[in-house]
């Protein structure tokens, strides 16, 4: 069982990296969905190859799933199957250590790869150390790095299950959301991300040099944990541990020294690019492409080049 | 009102483990320990509630070998008033630590029970949860705010792009993030009072729990490298290289 997440519009694309890494199993797949007035969702999701089955929980009191009552749902339904995964997001972060509790199961987060036979290889110690880890849980309880595993199509022909959603728990209530007003793609998932330091010197230095290229490439913007810190940037932005891990097909660094907890939010972009005035800078053993250039200078060259093509 | 706050002792931030040559484990020999970052901002909120007179008593509890003595000792330093060791030699999964977290709770009654959002080592975020869901009480996790107001807690916390504000019953699992507040520095002559202060220690094995683990680790080993870059001399060369090496049409 997968379980799926969405903002009442759409389901998450990594949703469809997860069904990807469910198929190791070559099981039969049902992805879970709850949520308040979803139908038009699920008629999509209902076409998404490998789906066997959608179980959907539609109420007033699913809009915002609290932690509590989603938990209460997967675990009950969740006894009956051998696996129960997620994509590794703040979503299924705050659901699903609560629902393996429930069933008194370990649970292995941010897994990289799925052997089989129930071994999986993870991350720790801050990327430092892989670790190969073998359940003998009854049931595999994990979220998986979306961007190791490929994401599914829209080929298929799921069946609908309506279920009916249990009485709330009434433990918490859910008040309100801020998500950042952005017309550029969201962080998570962008194909092309720029990324800007403290070098950037201010918070208006940092969205002029950045804003101009990020435009013409359509891409999201990032910071570093350092240029949040000092005002540059909003927090929603940071890209590290301590903030969203990204992987986008290319990766732009403008004055990023190279701190270990922002190269664990982006190492795993296929393309890095860094563009930094000092050449010791720690971003560029991690990057592809280097170059030591004045970014006030170098960032805008870019821009304008960039629109040429 | 009483906190307990759970106290993770995980390598320093700074350092970078490596595993030992035959890939058994990671090598922790001469690795320098301390709280877990994520914890040191749960003490520090659970002291900021105390100041506020919002809550009365604060017990540290951690788990783990004697050696977790001294980020206890860390907590007494910074303002936490009473410290609990349960002693283990084993290495536990984030389910036998919430366990065990339980029986300390039983124990010891919290209104309200701190952790960081996750550990360092483990990087697995998942104690706090699985404690909440073991009492079957409310949750708070990665929260960058809290704020109590008639038995209720006001909490922001992260979601996927952006964040999200609930408000809780108490009792509550709260597990912080690096954003709810900025850990105080230890005063010297704090730690050397902490030093003198007792800790109470119970036997992991009295407590009449299951600490076995079915995740076996059956080896370790570094990432993959990544292939090494080179060095462009311009834009120019750049977009050159990323379109005819890389394929990204720029």
């Amino acid at each position: 069982m997968i379980l799926a997440e969405h903002d009442g519009k759409k389901l998450n694309d990594v949703v469809f990296n997860a069904i990807g890494a469910a198929e190791i199993w070559g099981g039969s797949i049902d992805l879970l969905i709850i949520g308040k007035g979803i139908d038009e969702l699920v008629n999509h999701a209902s076409k998404i190859d490998s789906v066997n089955k959608i179980i959907k929980f539609d109420a007033p009191h699913l809009e915002h799933p609290l932690a509590e009552d989603a938990a209460n749902i997967i675990s009950e339904i969740g006894q009956d199957y051998r696996v129960i995964l997620a994509p590794h997001t703040w979503f299924s972060r705050n659901i699903l250590p609560r629902v393996a509790a429930l069933l008194d199961v370990s649970m292995i987060s941010d897994v990289l790869k799925i052997n089989g036979d129930n071994t999986y290889i993870r991350s720790t110690y801050a990327g430092n150390v892989h670790a190969t880890i073998k359940s003998d849980e009854p049931i595999q309880v994990l979220t998986v790095h979306s961007s190791k595993f490929k994401a599914v199509g829209l080929n298929g022909n799921a069946l609908i299950v309506d279920s009916k959603a249990p009485e709330p728990l009434n433990l918490s209530r859910w008040e309100k959301e801020r998500k950042i007003e952005s017309d550029r793609p969201p962080l998570i998932n962008a194909k092309v991300v720029i990324s800007g330091g403290r070098s950037l010197g201010s918070a208006e230095k940092f969205n002029e040099v950045l804003a101009p290229l990020a435009d013409k490439l359509e891409a999201a913007i990032g910071a570093t944990r350092a240029a949040v810190d000092a005002g540059y940037a909003p927090n929603e932005i940071q890209v590290g541990q301590t903030g969203v891990v990204v992987a986008p097909d290319l990766y732009i660094a403008i004055g990023v020294s190279g701190a270990n907890q922002h190269i664990y939010g982006m190492k795993d972009s296929r393309v890095v690019v860094a563009i930094n005035n000092d050449p010791d800078a720690t971003i560029f053993q991690f990057a592809d492409y280097g170059l030591v250039a004045d970014l006030f200078e170098a960032v805008p060259e870019m821009a304008t080049l960039v629109s040429k093509t | 009102m009483k906190i307990l706050v759970a106290i993770k002792r995980v390598q320093d931030y700074n350092i970078k483990v490596q595993p030992k040559s035959d890939g058994s484990d990671v090598d922790m020999e001469g690795v320098k320990m301390g709280v877990n970052p994520f914890d040191e901002n749960a003490i520090e909120e659970a002291i900021r509630l105390k100041e506020k007179g919002v809550a009365s008593e604060i017990v540290g509890v951690s788990i783990g070998s004697s050696l977790n003595q001294d980020v206890l000792r860390q907590g007494l330093a910074m303002g936490v008033d009473k410290a609990i060791l349960v002693e283990t030699d084993k290495v536990l999964q984030p389910l036998a630590i919430a366990k065990l977290l339980k029986k300390v709770v039983e124990k010891e009654k919290p209104d309200l029970i701190l952790l960081g959002k996750l550990a360092l080592d483990s990087d697995a975020g998942q104690t706090g949860q699985m404690l909440a869901g073991l009492l079957n009480c409310s949750q708070g996790t990665f929260a960058s705010s809290i704020e109590i107001k008639d038995s209720e807690v006001f909490i922001t916390r992260e979601i996927d792009g952006g964040t999200e504000s609930i408000v809780t019953k108490l009792p509550v699992v709260l597990t912080a993030d690096l954003r709810l507040n900025e850990p105080r520095f230890v005063k010297l002559p704090n730690l050397m009072m902490a030093r003198k202060k007792s800790i109470e220690t119970i036997k992991a094995d009295d407590l009449g729990v299951d600490i076995s683990s079915k995740l076996k680790t059956i080896s370790v080993s570094e990432p993959p490298p990544r292939k090494e870059g080179i060095k462009v001399k311009d834009i120019k060369e750049l977009l050159q290289k990323l379109n005819d090496i890389e394929g990204i049409k720029i």
